[in-house]
């Protein structure tokens, strides 16, 4: 979207205008210069600009008077009036003429980056709305997400349906497979893409430290709090929080968590000032919420305020089509990271992948292929490159002894009967597995 | 081809291993030779007292004009406090489609927060940053994808949010961009 957006940049200074040049040039839009408002007028005579930021004082004609210009030439532009401390007078008499917003110079990169997301939103869902009429939105930037089966197909439609709107979403899944993803692709194919992604891990914090990171902290609010600090609901302003392992927040946090979704507003830690956010909620967890309600530990009116849209993905083993494309993704990963030639899998070892039940979903198969890529031969994934050792005992009704000779067998065959390799990943000395090599009668198969 | 890869320049002292690992970091990333080089040039002259920080864009220039032409790209590492004059302070910086781009730790160390130091997070931050750099220099502009690192952050956090690898599409748009304009032949 951001590359369709032009933007020129009115200002004497030619440092100035160098740096906002290369500043905006880096975020895809199309970016033009004048040093002064008579060159200005001039190019938007031959040119419709989306976004003009000009500087206030300017020999020649100053910038108020070149608003008033602008906005004759090209009613439609957003200007954005840049100001030194001095003369910020001037700039509120340029916002009550109809100018977009002002800036003091110099920016903070925070504050200037967010000004023209926003004003770039407002152009961009004027054009998508005139667009939507006739067209099927598509999904954007969800290369990380494999799979064409069925199932993950319907995820996909209902991440297209619900990233438009601003409902809050509540992610359900095993562990493994792909919460966050979702939860990416949710906010890359919305009009809040311009702005943060902020994730936290709620699981993995204290609820003193959940509180902290969630609302941020004054300076001094307890020990080593020496700074201010934007919790996370500020950082998300404009974009989209996503709350991962929503089912382990403490009651209290539960409640905060509340009373922030109604209100959109919150006090930083040992603050007073209240702090207001425009954050999108998505949530993840992989446990049944439902029951949590039931049994007391989790807040109804909470769960309703989030449950807004379900989107349940289902585990690897539900969509086993999607394995071969999953295994080249991995691969193909894999071998740029390790800088390595491109390889391929053996026919026997995708298969035995599409076999397996995945209790670790896609994080498992991807940590699979990385291990398989690492222990290989460099030249294709073989069965013996993967872990699934403990496939022969899960459904198994052998004897212990069975079991024990089926292992080593296994193992020895693994390591190409590499005595000290199968010792070694067996944990037992080498005479023991000798010993149980001939208490098995075990012998190498011929090639 | 005659140019020999990146360069990467270290502007000062840096702790450990550091830099070392954002050399392997980069050449892994950009699948081509990358070097290390030290460089403990005098800084005072990109120095302004004013605002107490150094001059991004003078930096930039003086590390251009240094190495034009002998490597294919060229990335100075520094420790001070960089700023260019519309902003408050930059990570780094690159000339979009060029052949030169900087990149500070200043203000990633957490204790800038009045947060515990941390040194892995030091280097994750300033691997990513580095990266993005010269991602801007293979002609790459801000990606939406969360995760790739031309992801624009304009704060810490927001880094911390990123991985330090290019998505697909970024990765495909800089193998044209290298095919195109750097591979004549």
């Amino acid at each position: 979207m951001a590359n369709k957006i032009s933007l020129l940049i009115v200002d004497d200074e030619e440092s100035v205008r160098d740096s906002l040049y290369n500043w905006f040039i880096e975020d895809g839009y199309h970016v033009d210069c004048a040093a002064d408002a008579k060159e200005a007028l001039t190019m938007l005579e031959s040119h419709n600009f989306d976004i003009i930021l000009a500087d206030i004082k300017m020999p020649g004609m100053d910038g108020l008077e070149m608003h008033r210009r602008i906005k004759s030439l090209n009613k439609d532009a957003i200007v954005i009036v840049m100001t030194a401390f001095a003369s910020v007078e001037t700039a509120v008499q340029a916002l009550k003429d109809g100018a977009y917003d002002y800036v003091t110079k110099p920016f903070d990169p925070d504050d200037l980056s967010h000004l023209i997301r926003n004003a770039a939103r407002q152009i961009s869902l004027q054009a998508e709305n005139e667009a939507l009429k006739n067209k099927v939105v598509s999904l954007d930037n969800i290369e990380d997400i494999i799979g064409n089966s069925k199932a993950m197909i319907n995820v996909l439609k209902e991440v297209e349906s619900v990233a438009q709107s601003n409902s809050s979403v509540i992610i359900t899944g095993e562990s493994g497979t792909g919460k966050e993803l979702i939860a990416r692709a949710i906010h890359s194919n919305s009009s809040r893409k311009f702005f943060p992604m902020v994730s936290v891990h709620c699981g993995a914090l204290s609820e003193d430290l959940l509180e902290s990171e969630l609302f941020g902290h004054e300076k001094g609010a307890f020990t080593g709090a020496m700074f201010n600090r934007k919790g996370r609901f500020e950082m998300a302003n404009g974009g989209t929080i996503f709350l991962d392992e929503i089912g382990t927040i403490s009651p209290k946090m539960q409640i905060e968590l509340l009373r922030v979704l109604e209100t959109k507003a919150f006090v930083r830690v040992g603050g007073n000032k209240e702090i207001k956010s425009d954050f999108r909620v998505i949530c993840a967890t992989n446990k049944d919420l439902k029951k949590l309600v039931e049994n007391g530990s989790f807040r109804e009116d909470l769960y309703y305020r989030l449950n807004v849209v379900n989107i349940s993905i289902p585990p690897l083993r539900e969509r086993t089509e999607d394995i071969p494309l999953l295994v080249d993704h991995f691969i193909k990963k894999y071998c740029i990271s390790m800088s390595r030639d491109m390889i391929t899998i053996d026919p026997a070892a995708l298969q035995r992948l599409e076999e397996y039940d995945y209790p670790g979903n896609v994080r498992e198969l991807e940590n699979m292929i990385e291990r398989a890529i690492v222990i290989g031969n460099g030249k294709e994934i073989r069965l013996k490159d993967l872990p699934l050792e403990k496939d022969i005992i899960s459904d198994s009704s052998d004897s212990l002894q069975d079991l024990e000779k089926k292992y080593i067998l296994q193992t020895l065959n693994k390591y190409n009967w590499n005595i000290s390799r199968s010792a070694k990943a067996l944990k037992v000395d080498r005479v023991t597995l000798y010993n149980k090599i001939r208490k098995y009668g075990l012998k190498a198969s011929k090639k | 081809m005659d140019q020999q890869g990146i360069l990467l320049v270290s502007h000062g002292h840096f702790d450990g291993d550091l830099v070392d690992k954002i050399t392997y970091d980069v050449k892994i990333e950009f699948q081509m030779p990358v070097q290390l080089e030290e460089n403990h040039m005098d800084l005072t002259d990109y120095y302004d007292p004013k605002r107490r920080q150094y001059d991004g864009n003078q930096l930039l220039k003086m590390l251009d004009s240094l190495h034009e032409n002998q490597y294919i790209r060229t990335m100075g590492l520094f420790r001070v406090d960089l700023f260019i004059p519309i902003l408050t302070f930059i990570f780094g910086q690159a000339i979009f489609k060029g052949n030169s781009g900087i990149a500070s730790f200043y203000r990633l160390r957490n204790e800038q927060y009045g947060m515990p130091k941390d040194d892995f997070l030091l280097y994750d931050r300033f691997r990513k940053v580095v990266i993005h750099e010269l991602g801007h220099t293979f002609g790459l502009v801000h990606c939406f994808v969360p995760s790739c690192v031309m992801r624009s952050s304009t704060y810490v956090e927001d880094i911390d949010q990123k991985k330090h690898h290019f998505c697909s599409r970024c990765r495909s748009e800089m193998s044209l961009f290298i095919n195109h304009s750097i591979k004549p032949h």
